[in-house]
C-alpha cells in the first residue's frame, strides 16, 4: 500500500470533551488536514448517519465511529484519546475514552476492508486497548496500530 | 462443545469481526470450540461442511439474513443479533450451551422464518431475540431443569427399586417397613446401622440402603434446579447463591416453585454484583470473595426472611381450611386434596395435603375408616402427574423432545411408586401448562377415590402397597381416570403451543449439510 493506514498526525492524545460530536469532528479535522478527507462536513454527515443506525460504543469504553464515504480518498484510521470521563458513545460500560474513526473510500476494495476487519478484531482485546491508553505519544500509538493490525 | 457461528452487521465493517473475535475468545475461555463465519462486506469465507456436521450447536449473531441457512438445519441454535455477541459474548455462549443441553429441536436452525415471525418455538428452542423476556425465562428454566433431571431419575428409580425389593424381602407391608428401619437423614443412626446391622446378603438391608441413596439424590433436586437456573442467568457466579438459595427454599418448605424463585433471585443478584464497577485492587477478589459472599448472603437472607414466613401462613391457613372441609362432602374434600397434591409436587401446598392425611391416620384402625380414605385420595392424586407425563409421551410422541421421552419412560415407574417428584422437571420447564393439567387429573383421581371409598393405613408406597388398600380395583380405576384426564389436558395444552411444528417433527437431527455454495457472495 502506498499510504499507511495511520500516521502520528492522525492521533489526538488529549481530547478535552464529553460530547460525541465534538470528538468525532476533531478526528475528522485531522483526516481533512492530512488530505485524506476532501469534505470534512460531508464525511462528518456520513459518519453521523452510520452512528444513527446503531451506536458504535463498544465494551471497554471504546467508540468506533466508521463510514464508507465518497469524501474519503485514502483508507484511514484516526485515533483519539479523550481526557477525563470520556464522551458518551452509547457503549455498555460507560463513556468512551478511546475513539477510533475509520474512514473508507466509497469504492474501497477488499484489501482495505480486510485491514479494517483486523482492527475490529484487535479492538475487542483488552491488552490492545490498554497499550493504546498507556502509549506515551502519538508516534507510539500509530506504531502499535500499524504493528497489531495485520491483514490475515 | 463445538459451535459454529455466523456474524454479520448492516455495514459489514466492524461489528461483524468484533462479534467473531468476541465469540471465539469467550468460547475458548469457557472451554468450547467456536468457529465463526463472518458474512461481511469483504465477502464470506464459508464454513467447512464437516465443521457444521460436527458442531453441537449454532450461534447466529447476525443482523442480516443468514446466507445459506439450510446448512444448519436441525441443529440447536441461538439467534442473538450482532450487538449481543459484541457486548456480552460469554452470555451468548452460555445461552448456546443451554440450547444444546436442552436437546435437538423440531425444525431447528435451518427453519426459514417469515418476516416478523419467530424462527421456532419448539419445547427446547432458545429465544429468537424478537421474542424477548418470556423466551429468555424459559431458557433459564431449561438450563435448571436439564441439570436437575439426573438427580430425579437416579433418585426416583433407586427409591422405586428399594420399594420393589422390599415387597419381596418382607413377607408383608414391605414398602412400609423399608422406610422404618433407619433414618437416612440422621448421620449417627445411619452410620450405626451400616456398621452394626447391615448384612451383604440381606434383601431387606439392600432395599433400605437403595431407598435412602435415592432419597439423598432427591435432596439435591431443588438446589440443583435453583443453582443451574442461576447459572443460566449469571454463569459461574450464579452457582453458589443458586444452590444455597435452593437449599434454603427446601428448608423453609417452599418446594420446587420456591427453588425456581431462588434460582432467579440468585442469578440476577450475582449478575448485578458482577457488573459493579470496582477499583482495580478489588477486581481480583470479586469472583472468589466479593460476589459469592454478597450473593449468597443476600439470597440466604431473602429466602429465609421473605419467602419463609408466607410458607408458614400457607401451611397454617390451608390446614385450617382442610379441617373445616373435613366432615362435609367427601368427594369435594377428595377433589381439593387432589388439587393440592398436584399443585406444587412436594412444595408447601402439597405438603399440607400430605401431612393432613398422614396425621389423620392415627385415628384410623381399618382401611374402611374416614382418615384411611383421605390417605388413599391423597396418594392416588400424587401418583397422577408422573403417570400423565408418561402417558402423554406415548400418546403424542412428537410433542416431546427425545430427552423428555426418555424421562417419560421412567415416569411410569415413579408414578406407580407415588414419587410425584418425577414430574417436577416437566412442571419446572413449563409450569403454566403442566401444573393445571396435573391438578385436573389429581382432582378427578382424588374425588373418585373418595366416592369409591378406597382406603389405606399405609402412608406411602404407591402400587407396592396395593395389597393393603381397600377396594383395590376401584383404586386403580380412580388412578387410571385421573391419569387419562391429566394426560389429555396436558397433551391438548401442549398441542396448542406446538401446533405449527407437527409437520416438521421428523426433521432429522443431523440432516446432511447442504453444500456450502455461494462462496464470497
Amino acid at each position: 500500500m502506498s499510504d499507511p493506514l495511520i500516521t502520528p498526525d492522525l492521533v489526538a492524545l488529549d481530547l478535552a470533551t464529553t460530547d460525541r460530536e465534538t470528538a468525532t469532528r476533531a478526528l475528522v479535522d485531522l483526516l481533512a488536514a492530512a488530505g485524506r478527507v476532501t469534505d470534512a462536513e460531508g464525511f462528518l454527515a456520513d459518519v453521523k448517519a452510520r452512528e444513527a443506525q446503531m451506536a458504535t460504543g463498544m465494551p471497554g469504553q471504546v467508540g468506533l465511529p466508521h463510514a464508507r464515504s465518497e469524501h474519503v480518498t485514502v483508507p484511514s484510521l484516526a485515533v483519539g484519546r479523550i481526557a477525563g470521563d470520556g464522551a458518551d458513545w452509547g457503549g455498555p460500560d460507560g463513556p468512551a475514552t478511546l475513539v477510533f474513526l475509520i474512514a473508507a473510500p466509497a469504492g474501497g476494495d477488499a484489501d482495505h476492508l480486510k485491514i479494517l476487519a483486523a482492527l475490529a478484531r484487535r479492538i475487542i482485546r483488552p491488552a490492545f486497548r490498554e497499550s493504546l491508553r498507556e502509549a506515551p505519544d502519538a508516534a507510539s500509538v500509530a506504531d502499535i496500530v500499524t504493528r497489531e493490525v495485520v491483514v490475515s | 462443545m463445538k459451535f459454529v457461528a455466523v456474524t454479520s452487521c448492516p455495514t459489514g465493517i466492524a461489528h461483524t469481526y468484533m462479534a467473531a473475535e468476541a465469540l471465539e475468545q469467550a468460547g475458548a475461555d469457557a472451554g468450547h470450540e467456536v468457529t465463526v463465519e463472518t458474512q461481511g462486506s469483504i465477502g464470506t469465507d464459508p464454513l467447512d461442511p464437516q465443521l457444521i456436521a460436527d458442531a453441537d450447536g449454532v450461534i447466529f449473531a447476525a443482523d442480516l439474513e443468514v446466507k445459506d441457512k439450510a446448512r444448519f438445519a436441525g441443529k440447536p441454535f441461538v439467534d442473538v443479533g450482532v450487538k449481543a455477541a459484541v457486548h456480552d459474548a460469554p452470555t451468548v455462549i452460555a445461552q448456546a450451551v443451554a440450547a444444546v443441553e436442552a436437546g435437538p429441536v423440531a425444525g431447528g436452525a435451518g427453519t426459514v422464518a417469515g418476516p416478523g415471525q419467530p424462527l421456532t418455538t419448539g419445547p427446547a428452542t432458545p429465544a429468537p431475540r424478537q421474542v424477548g423476556v418470556g423466551a429468555r425465562i424459559r431458557q433459564y428454566l431449561m438450563t435448571g431443569v436439564s441439570h436437575m433431571l439426573p438427580f430425579v431419575s437416579a433418585g426416583g428409580i433407586l427409591i422405586a427399586i428399594g420399594f420393589l425389593i422390599s415387597t419381596v424381602a418382607w413377607k408383608t407391608n414391605g414398602a412400609i417397613e423399608v422406610t422404618k428401619v433407619v433414618d437416612g437423614n440422621d448421620p449417627t443412626a445411619f452410620l450405626d446401622w451400616i456398621t452394626h446391622s447391615f448384612s451383604w446378603v440381606s434383601g431387606q438391608d439392600w432395599a433400605v440402603l437403595l431407598f435412602w441413596i435415592g432419597k439423598w439424590a432427591f435432596a439435591f433436586l431443588v438446589p440443583a434446579l435453583s443453582g443451574y437456573i442461576a447459572y443460566g442467568i449469571a454463569d459461574r457466579p450464579g452457582i453458589a447463591p443458586g444452590f444455597v438459595g435452593g437449599f434454603a427454599a427446601v428448608l423453609v418448605g417452599a418446594g420446587f416453585l420456591g427453588g425456581i424463585l431462588t434460582g432467579f433471585l440468585a442469578g440476577f443478584t450475582a449478575l448485578w454484583i458482577s457488573r459493579w464497577k470496582v477499583p482495580k485492587g478489588v477486581r481480583g477478589i470479586m469472583p472468589v470473595v466479593v460476589i459469592p459472599l454478597l450473593s449468597v448472603g443476600v439470597v440466604g437472607v431473602v429466602t429465609t426472611l421473605i419467602i419463609g414466613p408466607p410458607m408458614r401462613w400457607i401451611n397454617d391457613g390451608l390446614t385450617d381450611w382442610l379441617n373445616s372441609l373435613n366432615g362435609g362432602s367427601a368427594i369435594l374434600l377428595g377433589a381439593v386434596l387432589g388439587l393440592m397434591m398436584c399443585f406444587d409436587l412436594g412444595g408447601p401446598v402439597n405438603k399440607v395435603a400430605y401431612v393432613f392425611a398422614t396425621t389423620g391416620l392415627v385415628n384410623a384402625t381399618s382401611n374402611a375408616d374416614g382418615p384411611a380414605k383421605i390417605m388413599t385420595a391423597v396418594m392416588v392424586a400424587g401418583m397422577v402427574p408422573p403417570l400423565a407425563i408418561a402417558l402423554s409421551t406415548v400418546m403424542r410422541r412428537h410433542l416431546w423432545t427425545p430427552q423428555e421421552r426418555d424421562a417419560g419412560k421412567s415416569c411410569w415407574l415413579l408414578g406407580a411408586s407415588f414419587i410425584s417428584e418425577g414430574a417436577i422437571p416437566f412442571a419446572a420447564a413449563d409450569p403454566l401448562r403442566m401444573i393445571p393439567s396435573f391438578m385436573a387429573g389429581g382432582a378427578v383421581a382424588g374425588a373418585l377415590s373418595m366416592a369409591f371409598g378406597s382406603g389405606q393405613l399405609a402412608p406411602h408406597g404407591g402400587i407396592w402397597v396395593i395389597a393393603l388398600i381397600g377396594k383395590p380395583l376401584l383404586f386403580l380405576v380412580a388412578l387410571a381416570a385421573g391419569t387419562v384426564v391429566s394426560a389429555v389436558v396436558l397433551t391438548a395444552l401442549k398441542t396448542v403451543r406446538e401446533r405449527r411444528f407437527e409437520t416438521q417433527d421428523d426433521t432429522p437431527v443431523d440432516a446432511p449439510a447442504a453444500p456450502a455454495a455461494t462462496a464470497a457472495a
